[in-house]
């Protein structure tokens, strides 16, 4: 199995949830959003600027930054 | 004057906040929410303009009661801060449990968003731990139906075992259903079941060797088994409203330390520390609510609107990203810039007009001159400046900003800029706040 970051799914990728690396506030709010384990993540585009890119995560659009998607383990699909 | 609170012997410091009841049979409805479902406006429709606004006590949270009534009974609805959970991460969070935990609400009303409802039960399910008198309302049906999102109420309401509404905010009827379960609720016409969440084997032997202890202690006050769960989460700040609300210390208890130092030992025997068991219990949460939505919430478009895709698309592209963000900023800043040159010379006009009266009163009363110049030049002339010139401007730009915030664009421009921003380790989102500071500059 090809473990990857966040950062390698390209727009119109998906990608499943492996383990979550992030520690205090930005963890809590990665659960608070539903990005458990074996969470499907589809990856919509990046920004103009190529920063933080937008995931399609449980019905919700959420924009993560490249330094937080980082500390997101997941597989592609 | 209302009963308060004190006057029919509830404390208010029990809450954090005080209700006012209009009569003492007044039941009291908490109405909680994630944010942005729409809260505010059923909260609203429900009370209309019948509000006590205030603070939560000691936290800067704002607080909102409103008095309805149907034909057999009147209640308080109190307006809980929106948040995504309760585990008191943040202030919202932490003043959100405690009313749902000690307040005492007759009924809690959580507003569900029907577009997004998977992740909006997270915080019904929170909420069902706590408490079991819960009605979920699913708001913004019309929303989900435009987006052929179909949604099988009854089937949810099945699963979750407590009554589930559809409502659509600025329609009337839609809430009359809400109000009729409201006073099934709380009459106990209806007895919510409440769903169990179940945890994985190893979490579940160590709330069992833990709730007896803890049921000896709160009673009927609390749910024990939620209690346990906090406990065994190690949720400090809890314990301590528990010893500020009910009087019961649990550190100072023997026995249920001895009972929790033994459940601990099971969680560390399968090799559960701390971080993990919070995890796995987030992890039960999010994946019960993906149980309770599948096959009742049915998107008949996969994915998100494909048409809202599109717009996306063409909204944050790197094309033309930028050169519609910056023309929509432009003629915002233009308009309101220009625009309100025209009312702001009128105002000037009235207001110096107005002067010249106010000059040739003091005149009349033979006021010193230098009265006249401290209140007439001074302090009436600044004030009538600094109102013509600043007063049509925020007029124009914040109607105009409330339109791009409904239509959804701020956050598209949040994304947009948050690169640029980063760079000053600020983020997107004050790039408001950055427009409004411009237009500070240039009046």
């Amino acid at each position: 199995m090809n473990i990857n970051s966040l950062n390698d799914i390209n727009p119109g990728e998906q990608a499943i949830v492996n383990a979550l690396l992030s520690t205090g506030s930005m963890r809590r709010r990665l659960l608070d959003i539903g990005l458990v384990e074996n969470t499907v993540i589809e990856c919509l585009g990046r920004s103009p600027g190529g920063d933080p890119t937008a995931f399609l995560i449980r019905g919700a659009v959420i924009a993560i930054r490249s330094e937080d998607c980082e500390n997101i383990l997941v597989t592609r699909r | 004057m209302g009963l308060t609170n004190s006057s029919i012997g509830m404390k208010a410091v029990d809450f954090g906040v005080e209700i006012k009841k209009q009569s003492q049979e007044d039941k009291i409805i908490a109405l909680a929410g994630n944010p942005n479902v729409g809260k505010s406006t059923v909260f609203n429709e429900l009370t209309g303009l019948n509000q006590h606004t205030g603070n939560w006590a000691g936290k800067t949270v704002s607080n909102a009661q409103g008095y309805c009534s149907t034909e057999n009974q009147s209640y308080v609805l109190v307006d809980i801060p929106g948040t995504y959970s309760l585990m008191a991460h943040s202030a919202e969070e932490e003043v959100a449990r405690n009313f749902i935990c000690f307040g005492n609400p007759d009924a809690v009303v959580v507003v569900c968003d029907a577009t997004c409802l998977e992740r909006n039960l997270n915080l019904v399910l929170q909420t069902i731990e706590i408490s079991k008198n819960v009605i979920v309302c699913v708001n913004l049906m019309d929303e989900a139906k435009r987006k052929d999102i179909r949604i099988d109420l009854a089937k949810i309401s099945k699963r979750l075992g407590v009554p589930v509404v559809g409502t659509i905010a600025r329609n009337k009827n839609s809430l009359q259903e809400l109000l009729d379960i409201i006073d099934k609720v709380t009459d106990g016409r209806i007895k919510p079941s409440g769903l169990h969440i179940q945890y994985q084997k190893e979490i579940e032997e160590a709330i069992a060797v833990l709730e007896p202890s803890v049921k000896m202690l709160t009673g009927k006050t609390i749910n024990s088994r939620w209690l346990s769960i906090k406990l065994l989460d190690q949720d400090a700040s809890l314990m301590k409203e528990i010893k500020d609300y009910l009087g019961i210390d649990f550190y100072e208890n023997k026995e249920l330390m001895e009972a929790l130092a033994k459940a601990k030992d099971i969680l560390v025997k399968y090799g559960i520390d701390s971080n993990k068991f919070k995890d796995k219990i987030v992890s039960a949460l999010v994946t019960e609510a993906e149980k309770v939505c599948h096959g009742t919430v049915v998107f008949e478009k996969e994915g998100y609107n494909l048409s809202d895709r599109r717009i996306d698309k063409v909204l944050t592209s790197k094309a033309t990203g930028y050169p519609i963000m910056l023309a929509l900023l432009a003629l915002i800043l233009w308009l309101t810039i220009t625009g309100a040159n025209y009312p702001s010379q009128l105002l000037a006009k009235a207001l110096f007009w107005v002067q010249n009266y106010l000059s040739a009163f003091m005149y009349y009363i033979n006021a010193p001159i230098w009265l006249h110049d401290i209140l007439v030049l001074g302090v009436y002339r600044v004030l009538a400046w600094v109102v013509s010139v600043m007063l049509p401007p925020m007029a124009i730009f914040f109607p105009l900003f409330t339109l791009l915030e409904d239509a959804g664009y701020l956050p598209r421009v949040a994304y947009n800029l948050d690169k640029t921003f980063k760079c000053c380790c600020a983020c997107g989102k004050q790039a408001l706040t950055m427009c409004m500071g411009y237009i500070n500059l240039k009046m």
